[in-house]
């Protein structure tokens, strides 16, 4: 077996340090080291995107990096976005224009709006199809997801230009 | 799927890599996105026991365009390609390229310099690096060399770089005239079926020159001097681009996949180099 390394990482704000094979997958890390079970793992060959996390201000496919890779990262999943006490925006767009079935894709397809939406606050319909590419679901036809991320966007836009 | 234990090193400057890589010998590779590497870590088609991480050397980064000429680190991202303001000024058809390949994830991620430096046939950059007779650093532990994009590639995962040598940077001359980068994929985030680079100039109404390259049709990249030829002098009309693409069919080789029969992707290349040359024309 090899070396372990010793890892920090910042996950939704908080800081984490362990020891670990640099091997180990960063969407092992946080759902079974840290019990971070939102990011999901669907195929584990970087097609589904339903791992996909923020890692340094970018959308990234969790099933596709070695822990080892991240030490040092700023890591947000779907909990650093909103939760149950406070949904994120996007959250209750995708709850209010059914951007979900089984919900199994949910996790990736918001956290990697939320960057989307970050890099271009205004999409077209066509720039949120283009833009969320790397997200596969299986129920929905994504056609009420992609309706959500607008939605989302011209709400997060009209409480910008109140303020 | 758990790809296998290794050793993992991160350098901060490329003569520790480079230094890495001849101490460690044959067992180590590097890294740089791991988007090419890891899935084949996965599936034990690679099992290095060193992996020398790329992510942290500052002479691996960034992009310059300086008069007449650009450069690449080679750990510039596919995401860097399509935001960078001056380059897709100077050379539009690397964007172009870099937001037909794989998906928004895997563009953060996936760097240029394994892009090109893979040796797989199926990624896009080699071909496209022929058609700009872009060329490649490499850097070992005597020091640097450089080698043309048309030169590099020898076979499947073989090319001219030796395995003590990082491929630092990549160097093009700022194209004239018009551009295309076509490919046929069977969905978004797939990798070619074909794919055609295409650079052309116009003197009044005859091409005065023409570069064109193909992707995922051969064991390696073909840029197809043939092809540019049928149509220099010609007015890029028809009977010009027939010619152009029998030319290319001389020159490619697909094997039978799960993308189809070599049949069908002959007929598809055929129509993507149509396709791209008529584009690249408009713009010329
Ligand atoms: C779902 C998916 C879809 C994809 N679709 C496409 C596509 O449509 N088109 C396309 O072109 N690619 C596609 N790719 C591949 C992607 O672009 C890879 O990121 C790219 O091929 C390799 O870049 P990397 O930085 O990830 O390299 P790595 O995976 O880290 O390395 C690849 C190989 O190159 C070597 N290497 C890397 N950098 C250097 C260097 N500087 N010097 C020497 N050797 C080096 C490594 O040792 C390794 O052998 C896809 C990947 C995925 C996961
Ligand atoms: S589980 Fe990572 S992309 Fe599907
Ligand atoms: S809601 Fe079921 S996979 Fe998307």
């Amino acid at each position: 077996m090899a070396k372990k390394i010793h890892v920090t990482l910042t996950v939704n704000g908080e800081a984490q340090e362990f020891l670990a094979e640099p091997r180990e997958l960063l969407i092992h890390t946080l759902r079974e080291r840290l019990g971070i079970t939102g990011p999901h793992i669907g195929c584990e060959t970087s097609h589904c995107g339903a791992c996909t996390v923020d890692m340094n201000g970018r959308s990234v496919k969790a099933c596709t990096l070695f822990v080892a890779q991240a030490d040092g990262a700023d890591i947000t999943t779907i909990e650093g976005l909103g939760g149950p006490d406070g949904l994120h925006v996007l959250q209750r767009m995708f709850r209010e224009h059914h951007g979900l079935q089984c919900g199994y894709c949910t996790p990736g397809m918001i956290t990697r709006a939320h960057r989307l939406l970050q890099e271009n606050p205004a999409p077209t319909e066509e720039e949120v199809r283009f833009g969320m590419a790397g997200n596969l679901c299986r129920c929905t036809g994504y056609q009420n997801i992609v309706k959500a991320i607008l939605a989302a966007a011209a709400e997060m836009n009209a409480k910008e230009a109140a303020e | 799927m758990i790809p296998p234990a290794f050793e993992y090193h991160r350098p901060t400057d490329l003569a520790s890599a480079v230094g890495l890589l001849a101490q460690l010998g044959d067992e180590a590779r590097v890294i740089a996105g791991g988007h090419s590497l890891i899935p084949m870590m996965k599936l034990r088609m690679a099992e290095p026991a060193h992996l020398v991480d790329l992510q942290s050397v500052g002479e691996l980064k960034g992009i310059t365009v300086a008069g007449d000429h650009v450069q690449i680190g080679a750990m510039v991202t596919q995401s860097d390609l399509i935001t960078h303001d001056g380059l897709a000024r100077a050379i539009p058809l690397l964007r172009e390229a870099a937001l037909q390949i794989a998906d928004p994830q895997v563009r953060y991620v996936g760097t240029v310099g394994g892009n090109v430096a893979n040796g797989d046939p199926g990624n896009d950059m080699p071909g496209l690096m022929q058609c700009l007779d872009a060329h490649f650093t490499l850097t070992g532990p005597s020091g640097s060399r450089d080698v043309a994009a048309r030169d590099f590639y020898h076979g499947l995962y073989s090319t001219e770089r030796a395995d003590d040598e990082i491929l630092s940077r990549i160097t093009i001359a700022i194209p004239s005239g018009g551009y295309a980068y076509e490919k046929q994929k069977r969905k978004i985030g797939d990798y070619a079926t074909a794919a055609a680079a295409v650079l052309l100039n116009r003197r009044g109404g005859t091409v005065s020159s023409a570069s064109i390259a193909m992707t995922n049709l051969s064991d390696i990249p073909v840029w197809s001097q043939a092809a540019g030829e049928a149509l220099i002098g010609t007015d890029c009309g028809a009977e010009a681009v027939t010619a152009a693409v029998a030319a290319m069919l001389a020159d490619i080789d697909p094997q039978a996949d799960n993308r189809g029969p070599i049949a069908f992707k002959r007929h598809v290349a055929g129509v993507i180099l149509a396709r791209a040359i008529a584009r690249a024309w408009s713009r010329a």
